[in-house]
């Protein structure tokens, strides 16, 4: 058995459609957080598996993927800074009680 | 053709994603949904090690599982009770989910399955990128050298800090 291209994209693409599955279902803010870095990791390694298998010479995917690893540790700190301040304001997280701007 | 070694390493990898992303957003207990995502990354960073990205295997278990799920462990601490389980799902959220996640599937698998040829592609051989050569990339100008999103990032970082403190200082 040879492992191909497409036996690491399926992973990739289950992981990315359970984390639109959590985004849409969770309430929560820190659980939709975490079905976000689902998604962007399953973006990851569709970058570091198309650069190993068709341009091996090359090393744009995997500097991509350190990029995005970067942005989205940047992206994390910043939005669990603004739900813990969420948190202090209504004494929740809950997505569905943060509508003050709404009426 | 691959070793026996390299097949079983390669499920054991693949099925730990497959399933810790299923548990990580189907369990109630949203710290459970944080400790999954961490065995993900690592299965994520196995996946790289196993693919000769050595560096980048270091970095996601580094930055991911020790920087990301640690800030991840102590908000929800400080948001949530332990033990406290998130209430049930009313079952047209879920229906909506499940339609989403499926829509994904469909788009993404369908472009897979209309480059069937390139999804079959072998593994070529690679010599892995040693560390000389990722921080000549970094810092170099020259063609394919990413000199400036290395320094946008390092603005992008500074922005962040700078940010997080506004956001979470006292007033």
């Amino acid at each position: 058995m040879d492992i191909t291209l497409i036996y690491y994209l399926v992973p990739a693409i289950i992981m990315f459609c359970c984390g639109v599955y959590g985004f849409i279902t969770r309430r929560n803010m820190i659980a939709m957080l975490i079905s976000l870095e689902l998604m962007l990791n399953a973006v990851d390694i569709n970058f570091v598996v198309f650069n190993r298998y068709l341009y091996p010479e090359a090393t744009e995917g995997m500097f991509f993927t350190l990029f995005a690893i970067a942005i989205a540790a940047a992206e994390t700190a910043i939005a669990i800074a603004i739900i813990i301040n969420v948190f202090r304001a209504v004494k929740n997280v809950d997505a569905r009680d943060i509508d003050k701007m709404k009426n | 053709m691959e070793s026996v070694g390299s097949i079983i390493m390669y499920l054991i990898i693949a099925l730990s994603i497959i399933v810790f992303s299923v548990l990580t957003v189907t369990t109630r207990k949203i710290l459970r949904s944080a400790t999954f995502l961490l065995f993900v990354l690592f299965a994520t960073a196995a996946l790289y090690f196993k693919l000769d990205y050595e560096f980048l295997g270091a970095v996601q278990i580094a930055v991911y599982a020790g920087g990301i799920v640690v800030l991840f462990v102590f908000s929800i601490l400080l948001t949530s009770r332990p033990g406290h389980s998130s209430e049930q799902l009313v079952s047209r959220r879920r229906v909506i989910g499940i339609l989403a996640g499926l829509a994904t599937l469909v788009v993404a698998g369908g472009a897979l399955w209309s480059r069937c040829s390139m999804a079959l592609a072998q593994l070529p051989a690679m010599s892995n990128p040693d560390m000389k050569l990722i921080g000549e990339t970094m810092m170099g100008t020259g063609d394919g050298q990413m000199l400036l999103p290395f320094e946008a990032i390092s603005v992008l970082l500074l922005a962040c800090i700078i940010g997080g403190v506004v956001v979470a200082r006292k007033r």
